[in-house]
């Protein structure tokens, strides 16, 4: 694994020493002049043979992106012609971006990736025009006459790897189109550019191989039935050993009230596990009346990264189990894509959701009217009702061993507009919160470098450098108010911000925010606590203090 | 350099073009009558092809751009023009891009400093010299509607009163023309030294501006440096307007380079970038409501596919699920 991990000085030299066009060097060679060169850890390994074949996409075979054939399938060129074709038909917004850019250059130097690699294309403007280049061809008269007037160029094998490096090295976050003054979302161009590389077989192992697991165990992991509730149980175990309270999920159960999905990366994945432990002591603590089931055992959705007709494939088991166990409405747990798919994807590609009931809190009673149709609420609105209506016993002294900042995911920030809630059940679970720089927060968060798929080992090189400008707005938190807890609403977050603070800002740790109100709540009939969810000591609750006072 | 000078010798030449055809092949028809019927009429069919093009294309999923807090909570401060939730408050978004170009103003710069460290400034140079390029044509447009009706329309006289507010010049110079002129400077300027701009501009983004330039110079030098004559212009921009075809009076060349400029602008429009003029009122992550959870967004070629139903997966796994206590449909 280390092998694909950057060297610290060197990357720090690199950033400090080496010119770009970031720091006003002037390139000497225009964009399509500059060589796309693959090396140990700026590419995916690519899906495996076994794993497009039982998905039953096109292409499989063993390849590498270093090797100098790739194999494209036979009049691959057509594929991708038509396929933009009919793309263009079918979506206005792809029609439109690729129409309207004036190269005005706003969105240049928002970019995570461009930030940290330096790299042009990694412009989001330049991103785009790497498919525009080629939509622009549809004119050949006019290139003919004034050539390299209108910046087009032929479809070539070469586009192709350029293609597959650069709409890899975009993580979908929107960054760019809060500054676009059109609008334009690159995050729509990535989504289209990736269904028609997926169209040849040009793919990445990281995104197909959950999509499959998804599809045919219910989640990422491949998690079988019996394992997934053996999982949680462990958890239950341990909640139990440090809280003295049995808390009893429910799986599979017909006639529940609400039907509960999360990424299984919080069934699974640490530090994820301690974010469920949160969930199941919360919903212990207000009696809700839930169940999770094992076959919409994924609230994640790679096919979101794949293509649209797999995003909707794999999502639309949410709405069929919501249905079959007669549940009253869906509660989504702390996910930042899936946030996305749920909020601005599902109701239009799966519902009406007409079976389901409009969302009450059976504890407030507040009616979740911002969800009357999809009818699944977030986990940070419905935890932030819960405790403005003082419904929870919580002792936010029990974080006191925490300083905490708190990072907005890209997906729920600019795909759904969520940035109150989270900050209110943080600031009444924990005494020390400390926002980052303005410019890296809310709505113009900085993604972690390793979202849309991109979380494989193989890629750290790109995932440290992507990552790089959200460790820089940690790091000038810890400098100033010593912040050790970086707090995230997402499952990609707290799976990929692990291996980045390591990285940049060591001794900075990733927490989920339901994990510190599993910390926080103060739950009936439980044992004194001395340590949090990860077993490490409170400040102030340590053992026989009491005794002594 | 050749993305600059290419459009720069196109733009020249355009303008060469009128004036030999008018000094010395006596062509006023056709650049007085057939050229600027032709290139309105392109103009007219081209924009408006290109908007129904745009219109006839669904939106399919519904994608805002959510740059401020969505309705949730009674008790949560929503952001109404980031976040739009009611139609109205999308129309407000939509038009403060339009008019006073929200986006741009949210521009930072990042600067990359030693010791591997990242700074944010904030940068309005953008959004103010677009703000002006944008709205000194505007107001140049409008100003020019004297020369199309034989009453001057009260908004013109009102635009030519404070557009000429600083009379130093005879005639009085107009502020428009030397906010244009001056962002038009900027914004090239921009292009060639900002090394992230001159990297992604095309000659298709110079062209464009050397064109516009072109014409304003045209025009300026028309009013303070030959003093074409108005009269025989305003006549014949009078008879074009009602469709008449009879060939121009005595017009100095230089107004035949202005328009010819004009024409070729008019038909490139519909052709380039420039459309972003119709685009700005259909991007879909501006105009879009964030209310996809309470009203379902209907897509229209709804794919449909096929998905692992329960049944599926209980068959896979029923004697697992029955092992670990899970309920089962079938025995």
């Amino acid at each position: 694994m280390a092998k694909y991990v950057p060297n610290l000085p060197e990357l720090k030299k690199e950033l400090d020493e080496k010119p770009s066009i970031l720091k006003g060097n002037h390139s000497q060679k225009e964009w399509w002049d500059l060589p796309v060169e693959f090396r140990e850890g700026n590419w995916c390994f690519p899906g495996k043979p076994e794993v497009i074949e039982e998905l039953g996409f096109p292409n499989p075979r063993k390849w590498a992106a270093t090797d100098e054939d790739w194999q494209l399938p036979e009049g691959w060129q057509k594929t991708i012609s038509d396929g933009l074709k009919s793309r263009l038909k079918k979506y206005r917004s792809l029609k439109l971006f690729l129409d309207t850019c004036v190269r005005c250059g706003a969105c240049a130097d928002k970019c995570h990736f461009f930030l940290g690699t330096g790299d042009p294309k990694n412009m989001p403007v330049l991103r785009a025009e790497l498919l525009r280049s080629v939509y622009r061809n549809d004119f050949p008269l006019v290139e003919k006459i004034l050539k390299g007037f209108s910046g087009s160029r032929k479809l070539t094998a070469q586009v192709i790897k350029e293609w597959h490096m650069y709409f890899n090295q975009c993580t979908e976050c929107r960054r760019c189109s809060v500054f676009c003054p059109f609008g334009i979302d690159t995050a729509e161009i990535t989504i289209l550019a990736r269904e028609l590389l997926n169209l040849i077989g040009v793919n990445n192992n990281w995104i197909l191989a959950p999509v499959a697991n998804c599809n045919r165990t219910g989640n990422h992991l491949g998690i079988e039935p019996h394992t997934f509730v053996q999982n949680i149980v462990s958890l239950v175990d341990d909640i139990e050993e440090l809280t003295g309270i049995t808390v009893e999920p429910t799986f599979n159960r017909k006639g529940a009230e609400v039907l509960f999905i999360t990424p299984s990366g919080d069934v699974f994945g640490d530090p994820g596990v301690y974010t469920m432990m949160g969930y199941l002591l919360l919903f212990h603590h207000i009696g809700l009346d839930y169940t999770i089931s094992t076959y919409a055992s994924e609230g994640g959705n790679f096919g979101f990264f794949t293509s649209n007709d797999m995003m909707k494939k794999l999502n639309a088991k949410m709405y069929h189990e919501a249905k079959r166990l007669g549940v009253k409405w869906l509660l989504g747990g702390e996910c930042g894509h899936m946030w996305r798919v749920v909020h601005q994807y599902m109701n239009t590609m799966n519902g009406p959701a007409d079976f389901l009931e409009l969302p009450v809190s059976p504890v407030t009673g507040t009616k979740f009217r911002n969800a009357a149709a999809t009818k699944m609420v977030h986990i940070a609105e419905f935890t932030a009702d819960l405790i403005h209506n003082g419904k929870l016993k919580l002792d936010p002294k029990r974080n006191d061993h925490l300083k905490t900042t708190f990072h907005d995911s890209c997906n729920v920030a600019r795909g759904m507009g969520m940035f109150e809630e989270p900050r209110s059940i943080l600031r009444n679970v924990c005494n020390s919160f400390h926002e980052m720089p303005e410019n890296t927060i809310r709505e113009q968060t900085f993604c972690c470098g390793s979202g849309s798929g991109l979380n494989a080992e193989e890629y750290m090189d790109i995932r440290m450098r992507g990552g790089f400008p959200r460790a820089h707005a940690v790091r000038s938190v810890r400098e100033k108010h010593k912040v050790d807890s970086l707090v995230t609403i997402c499952a990609i977050d707290r799976a990929s911000l692990t291996p980045l603070m390591r990285y940049w800002n060591p001794g900075v740790t990733v927490y989920g925010l339901h994990e510190l109100v599993g910390n926080a709540l103060v739950m009936e009939g439980e044992k004194k606590r001395t340590e949090d969810l990860r077993e490490n000591p409170m400040a102030g609750f340590e053992d026989g203090e009491d005794d002594e006072n | 350099m050749k993305k600059i000078l290419m459009p720069v010798v196109m733009v020249a030449v355009l303008a060469i073009i009128p004036y030999v055809g008018v000094e010395f092949l006596k062509l006023d028809y056709l650049f007085g009558v057939v050229i600027p019927y032709t290139a309105t009429a392109l103009f007219i069919a081209g924009f408006l092809y290109r908007i129904a093009d745009w219109l006839i294309r669904p939106v399919p999923f519904r994608i805002p751009t959510t740059a401020g807090q969505e309705k949730s909570l009674d008790w949560i401060k929503r952001n109404r023009f980031e976040s739009p939730y009611h139609a109205w408050e999308a129309v407000a978004r939509v038009l403060s891009e339009v008019l006073l170009f929200r986006s741009l103003f949210r521009n930072t710069r990042a600067e990359l400093h030693k010791d591997a460290s990242l700074a944010y400034a904030s940068d309005k140079w953008l959004w103010l010299g677009g703000l002006a390029f944008h709205w000194s044509l505007l107001v140049i447009v409008l100003r020019h509607t004297r020369f199309f009706f034989v009453m001057v329309p009260g908004f013109a006289d009102f635009l030519d009163h404070a557009d000429s507010f600083f009379d130093v010049t005879l005639p009085a110079f107009y502020i428009s023309d030397a906010l244009a002129l001056g962002a038009i400077t900027f914004l090239t300027a921009r292009r060639f030294f900002d090394a992230k701009v001159r990297m992604i501009s095309l000659p298709t983004d110079y062209f464009p501006l050397f064109l516009i330039g072109g014409i304003v110079l045209a025009g300026i030098l028309m009013r303070y440096v030959v003093r074409l004559n108005i009269m025989p212009v305003k006549d014949h921009m009078l008879q074009l307007m009602h469709f008449g075809f009879d060939p121009p009076g005595q017009i100095g060349t230089l107004f035949y380079v202005h328009l010819f400029l004009i024409s070729v602008l008019l038909v490139y429009f519909p052709l380039s970038k420039l459309m972003h003029m119709g685009a700005i009122f259909l991007s879909p992550t501006r105009n879009l409501c964030n209310n996809s959870r309470e009203k379902r967004h209907v897509n229209p070629w709804n794919s449909d596919i096929r998905f692992r139903t329960y049944s599926e997966y209980e068959d896979e796994f029923r004697e697992k699920m029955k092992k670990a206590g899970l309920p089962v449909e079938k025995q």
